[in-house]
C-alpha cells in the first residue's frame, strides 16, 4: 500500500472563551487508502505517544448518516465532494498538500474545543416545531393514509438531512434555511403533517431568529456542500409556509 | 437465584392481551408522580421517552451524543420487519413469530418473541402517523422488500436509510416533548453507573462529557437502552461510540448478563483494507435481493471477475441452499463467506472476501432500477472503495454487526435488579442466538412504543412512597466510586494510546471469539485478554485531565469496560459446548459443517451474576420452554 505525507493546519482552542490558533503538523507516511479521520487518529495517536494532547474532534458513524463530524477542510464545510467529514478519503488529495483544518464558523454555534462546536441550537429549533404530534397507539391502519410516491420520495429527499449543520456553516450569512427547510417541507408534504403546517413554519423560523441565525439570500452555498443532498427548493418552500403562516396569524385566521 | 420470566399464562396468542387486560395501571394522576430515567436516545430510548412522557411520567433522558438524534440506530440500512400481509403472500402474525424462533435457532424466549410479531403492525402505523417517509408505490400504497431468513415480504423501508428515518421519527416525538417541557434532556451526558437504594434501581452517576462534571440523578425506575457490544471487537459497523459501559456497570451491580456469546456477524461488509482502520461499513442485507453471492470454483483465481466465465464461477449460497439462496440467514452467510474464503478461493486483497453481482439483476431490471432501490449503497461503496458497483460486482465479507446477548430481562423487560429496566439491543428476549434481518428496529421500537408503557405499572405500583433523593448516601457512595476510577485512569500516565489496546483486544476477539470458536482458542483468549488488561492499567497514555472534553478518558473508560467484559463473553463461548446461531463451535457441527446444537442439555438461556473482581461470575439458567413450535433442525436447503 502506498502512503501519503500532507502539511496539516489544524485548529486547536481550549474553550469559546479561549483564542484559537492553528498548529502545524507534519503528516508522514499517511495510508493512502484511509479516510480523513482516519488520518486525524493516526496523528492525533502519534502526538498521544509524544505525550502531548490530541485535537478533538467529533465523530460516531462514521459512514456518513449521523451527523455527529463536523470540520472546515481547505474552507470548505465537510470537505471535498459529496457526505460528511468522515465520507472524505486521503485519496481525494495531491501527496504533499497543505491541508488546513478548522471549527464550524457560526455564531450559534458556539466553540466548545478545537473542532467542536455546539450545535444545540437545531435541536432547540425542532422542539419549536419540528415534529407531528400524535398520540401512541392512536395511528389507523398504515395503509389508510395514500401517499402518491413522487411525493413521498420528495419527503424523503427532505428528510434524508442528517442535521449536520453545514449548510449554516457554509452560508455567508450564518443560514440554516436548508436545515429547518428540510424539515418543514418533509411534514409539509405529507398528509399527516397538515394540522401544524402553519404553526410548523412560524414556530420553527422564529426561533431560529432567536438563536443567532441569519436569513437566506440565495447564495447557494448550502445547497453545494449538504452531504445529503438536500435541494434548495426546500427553502423556497419554507418561505412560501413561513409567509403563510405568519399571515394567518396576522389576520387571526384559524390555523 | 432463580430466574423468574414471569410469562403470562394461556396459550401464546392470548398471553399479551391477557397480560394487558391484567396488568397494574398507575393513574394519570401518579403518573405525574414517578420519575422515569431513561439512558440513551435510538430507537428504544428515543421512543420510550417519549410514550411515557405522553403518558404523564416525569422523565428525564440522558445520552452521550452532542444530540438524541445521532444515537447508532440511526445507521440502520434496510428496513423494519411487520407482518401486516399487504403483500398477500401469506404472511401473519404466527409466521413472522415462527421465522424469528427459528432464524434465532431456537434459543429466544417464545412468549418475547410472539408479543414483538403481535405489536409489529402498529409499529408502522405509528411510524407513518409521524410522517417517516417509507416507501410507496404509485398509487400511495407502502411497499415491501424480502429480507434474509424469510420467503415472504414484509419489510418496510425508506430507501437505504431505513434506521435514519425511523429513529427521526422518534426523536421528533421526543422533541416535541421536550419542548413541552414533559421531558428533561441532558446530552453530552454518560452513565458510568447505577445507583442502588435497598437493591433497587434508583438512580444514575453521569459525567458531563464537555465539562468533566460528575453529577447523580435519582429516579423511581431507571431504563437502559443503551444497545449492544459489538465494538468490543474493535473493528465493527458499530459507530465508534458504542460501547457496553452501561450494562456492564449494571452487571457489576447485580444484574445478570445473558448469553454475552450469541453476537451477529453480518455477511455483507466492505472488507477489512489495512489495519489504520477505524470500522467497518454494512452494505444492507437488502442488497441480497438483487445481488448474487460468489466465488470463483479454482483457488487463488487472481483474474477480474468480468474475465472469469459463468462455468467456473460457485454460487455457493444458490448451490447450498436453494430454497433460501442468496437470502439465507445472516450466520449461515457469513459462515459459508468464511468457509469459501479458508479453501483459498477469497477475493481481492489477502483473499478475504466474496463477490456479490448485480449484473443479472441490472440485465433483468434496468440500472434504472437498481439506482432507485440501492442507490445511496452503491455510492458509499464507490466512495470508499473507489469502485462502481454497477460496472463490476461488489467485495463483500462479514463484519460484527450485532450482539444478541445483553441483560438478562423478564416479561415486563425489568433486570434481575428491581426497578432496572433493559430495552432494545441492551437486553437478550428477542433474537435467541441469531437476529434476523430488519428485525432490530422492530424490536427497539416494540420495546419503547408498546411494551414498556405497559409493563412498567408492574414495578412503580408497588413503589409508592418510596421516593429516594441524591443527598442519599447510596449515592455519594457511588458517586465517589466514579471519581475514584476516573482518576485512577488519568493516574496511569503511560504512553499508549487507547486505540492500541482496544485494537488489540479486537484482534484477540475476532479470532478467537468470532466466526468459529474452539475451546482451545478460548481458553486462550481468555489468558490474553486477561495480560492484555494488566497492560492497560500500566501503560495506557490519556493526555489532559478530567475537567474538559477528554476524547482520549471517554475512551479508555470504554476500553477498560470491554478489557473485563470480553473476557465475559468467552467464558460464555467457552461454557455454551454446542453450535446454535452465531455461536459456532468447531467441535460441534455436523457433517456438512452447519451448526450443531445439543437441545437436551442447552435450550437454556445463560445468564451470569458478578460475584466480585477476580471472582468467576456465577451461572444461571433460565430453561426455555417451547410449547408453541417444536424444536427442530434449522434447514434452509
Amino acid at each position: 500500500m502506498s502512503t501519503m505525507n500532507f502539511h496539516l493546519r489544524l485548529w486547536k482552542q481550549k474553550s469559546a472563551a479561549d483564542k484559537g490558533e492553528f498548529i502545524k503538523i507534519h503528516a508522514t507516511e499517511i495510508p493512502s487508502e484511509c479516510s480523513f479521520l482516519e488520518m486525524l487518529d493516526i496523528v492525533n495517536n502519534r502526538l498521544t505517544r509524544e505525550g502531548k494532547e490530541p485535537v478533538s474532534f467529533a465523530s460516531d458513524c462514521r459512514e456518513g448518516i449521523c451527523g455527529t463530524c463536523h470540520m472546515v477542510i481547505n474552507g470548505v464545510p465537510q470537505g471535498p465532494g459529496r457526505g460528511a467529514a468522515c465520507q472524505v478519503y486521503m485519496r481525494k488529495f495531491e501527496n504533499g498538500q497543505t491541508i488546513t483544518v478548522e471549527p464550524f464558523r457560526v455564531g450559534a454555534f458556539p466553540i466548545v474545543k478545537d473542532l467542536v462546536v455546539n450545535r444545540s441550537a437545531y435541536d432547540r429549533i425542532i422542539r419549536s416545531g419540528g415534529f407531528i404530534s400524535e398520540h401512541t397507539g392512536g395511528a389507523p391502519d398504515a395503509s389508510t393514509t395514500l401517499i402518491p410516491k413522487p411525493v413521498a420520495d420528495a419527503a424523503m429527499d427532505a428528510a434524508a438531512c442528517i442535521g449536520c449543520g453545514a449548510c449554516a456553516a457554509a452560508c455567508p450569512n450564518s443560514s440554516p434555511m436548508l436545515f429547518v427547510g428540510a424539515k418543514v417541507t418533509h411534514l409539509g408534504l405529507l398528509p399527516q403533517g397538515q394540522a401544524e403546517r402553519k404553526s410548523r413554519a412560524r414556530n420553527m423560523v422564529r426561533t431560529m431568529q432567536e438563536e443567532g441565525f441569519g436569513n437566506c439570500s440565495n447564495y447557494y452555498a448550502c445547497e453545494a456542500v449538504c452531504p445529503a443532498n438536500v435541494p434548495a427548493s426546500v427553502i423556497a418552500m419554507l418561505n412560501r409556509e413561513y409567509i403563510r403562516g405568519e399571515v394567518s396569524e396576522s389576520v387571526g385566521a384559524i390555523d | 437465584m432463580i430466574l423468574d420470566a414471569k410469562i403470562p399464562e394461556g396459550p401464546i396468542e392470548k398471553k399479551w392481551t391477557s397480560f394487558k387486560n391484567n396488568a397494574k395501571l398507575i393513574s394519570p394522576a401518579n403518573k405525574r408522580k414517578f420519575k422515569v430515567i431513561v439512558v440513551g436516545t435510538g430507537l428504544a430510548g428515543s421512543s420510550a421517552s417519549a410514550t411515557l412522557a405522553k403518558l404523564g411520567y416525569q422523565v428525564e433522558t440522558f445520552c452521550f451524543h452532542d444530540s438524541a438524534r445521532r444515537a447508532h440506530s440511526i445507521a440502520a440500512q434496510g428496513g423494519i420487519n411487520a407482518a401486516k400481509n399487504y403483500q398477500n403472500d401469506g404472511d401473519s402474525v404466527w409466521r413472522l413469530f415462527y421465522d424469528t424462533i427459528k432464524g434465532g435457532d431456537f434459543r429466544a424466549r417464545e412468549a418475547n418473541v410472539y408479543r414483538l410479531a403481535e405489536v409489529s403492525g402498529t409499529i408502522i402505523d405509528e411510524c407513518v402517523s409521524q410522517g417517516v417517509p417509507f416507501a410507496r408505490e404509485y398509487g400511495g400504497e407502502l411497499t415491501n422488500r424480502s429480507f434474509g431468513g424469510a420467503q415472504v415480504s414484509r419489510t418496510f423501508y425508506a430507501k437505504g436509510q431505513t434506521g435514519q428515518q425511523l429513529l427521526l421519527g422518534a426523536y421528533s416525538a421526543l422533541s416535541a416533548q421536550i419542548g413541552l417541557g414533559r421531558i428533561k434532556m441532558h446530552e453530552n451526558s454518560e452513565m458510568l453507573d447505577l445507583v442502588l437504594v435497598d437493591g433497587h434501581a434508583k438512580g444514575i452517576v453521569v459525567r458531563d462529557l464537555v465539562t468533566g462534571e460528575i453529577t447523580t440523578h435519582a429516579a423511581d425506575t431507571v431504563l437502559l437502552c443503551t444497545g449492544g457490544y459489538s465494538n468490543v471487537y474493535y473493528l465493527s459497523t458499530n459507530a465508534r461510540g458504542s460501547n457496553v459501559t452501561a450494562t456492564w456497570r449494571a452487571y457489576k451491580r447485580g444484574a445478570a448478563f445473558a448469553n454475552p456469546c450469541y453476537t451477529q456477524i453480518h455477511p455483507t461488509c466492505i472488507p477489512v483494507a489495512g489495519d489504520y482502520q477505524s470500522k467497518l461499513t454494512l452494505m444492507s442485507e437488502s442488497l441480497r435481493n438483487d445481488g448474487r453471492v460468489w466465488v470463483p470454483k479454482k483457488q487463488g483465481d487472481t483474474r477480474l471477475p468480468q474475465e472469469i466465465p459463468e462455468e467456473e464461477r460457485d454460487y455457493y449460497l444458490e448451490r447450498k441452499y436453494p430454497s433460501y439462496g442468496n437470502l439465507a440467514p445472516r450466520d449461515i452467510a457469513s459462515r459459508s463467506a468464511k468457509e469459501v474464503c479458508d479453501e483459498g478461493r477469497g477475493v481481492g486483497p489477502g483473499g478475504l472476501g466474496v463477490y456479490l453481482d448485480f449484473s443479472a439483476a441490472i440485465a433483468r431490471l434496468g440500472e434504472k432500477t437498481i439506482r432507485e432501490r440501492y442507490g445511496n449503497l452503491f455510492e458509499m461503496y464507490q466512495n470508499i472503495t473507489g469502485e462502481s458497483a454497477y460496472e463490476r460486482p461488489m467485495r463483500i465479507y462479514p463484519a460484527v454487526h450485532y450482539t444478541m446477548g445483553g441483560l438478562w430481562v423478564d416479561y415486563n423487560l425489568m433486570s434481575t435488579i428491581p426497578g432496572l429496566h433493559v430495552l432494545g439491543e441492551a437486553n437478550f428476549s428477542d433474537h435467541g442466538a441469531n437476529r434476523l434481518g430488519a428485525s432490530a428496529l422492530m424490536q427497539g421500537l416494540s420495546d419503547g412504543y408498546f411494551v414498556i408503557p405497559n409493563t412498567l405499572g408492574e414495578y412503580l405500583s408497588t413503589q409508592f412512597g418510596k421516593k429516594v433523593s441524591t443527598d442519599m448516601p447510596e449515592f455519594k457512595k457511588t458517586e465517589e466510586e466514579v471519581r475514584a476510577r476516573v482518576e485512577k485512569l488519568l493516574a496511569v500516565k503511560g504512553n499508549v494510546p487507547v486505540d492500541e489496546f482496544h485494537r488489540q483486544l479486537g484482534l484477540i476477539i475476532w479470532d478467537e471469539c468470532g466466526m468459529a470458536r474452539s475451546e482451545e482458542g478460548l481458553k486462550k483468549a481468555i489468558t490474553d485478554i486477561r495480560a492484555l488488561r494488566e497492560r492497560f492499567w500500566k501503560e495506557v497514555a490519556i493526555p489532559g485531565t478530567g475537567k474538559e472534553l477528554n476524547q482520549s478518558l471517554e475512551r479508555a473508560g470504554r476500553v477498560a469496560d470491554f478489557l473485563e467484559f470480553g473476557e465475559l463473553m468467552c467464558i460464555d463461548a467457552l461454557t455454551r459446548e454446542e453450535s446454535c446461531g452465531g455461536h459456532f463451535r468447531i467441535e460441534h457441527q455436523t457433517p456438512e459443517g452447519e451448526a450443531l446444537r445439543h437441545d437436551d442439555k442447552f435450550a437454556e438461556v445463560y445468564a451470569w451474576m458478578f460475584q466480585g473482581e477476580g471472582s468467576q461470575p456465577e451461572l444461571v439458567r433460565e430453561p426455555l420452554h417451547y410449547e408453541a413450535v417444536h424444536l427442530a433442525t434449522r434447514s434452509y436447503k
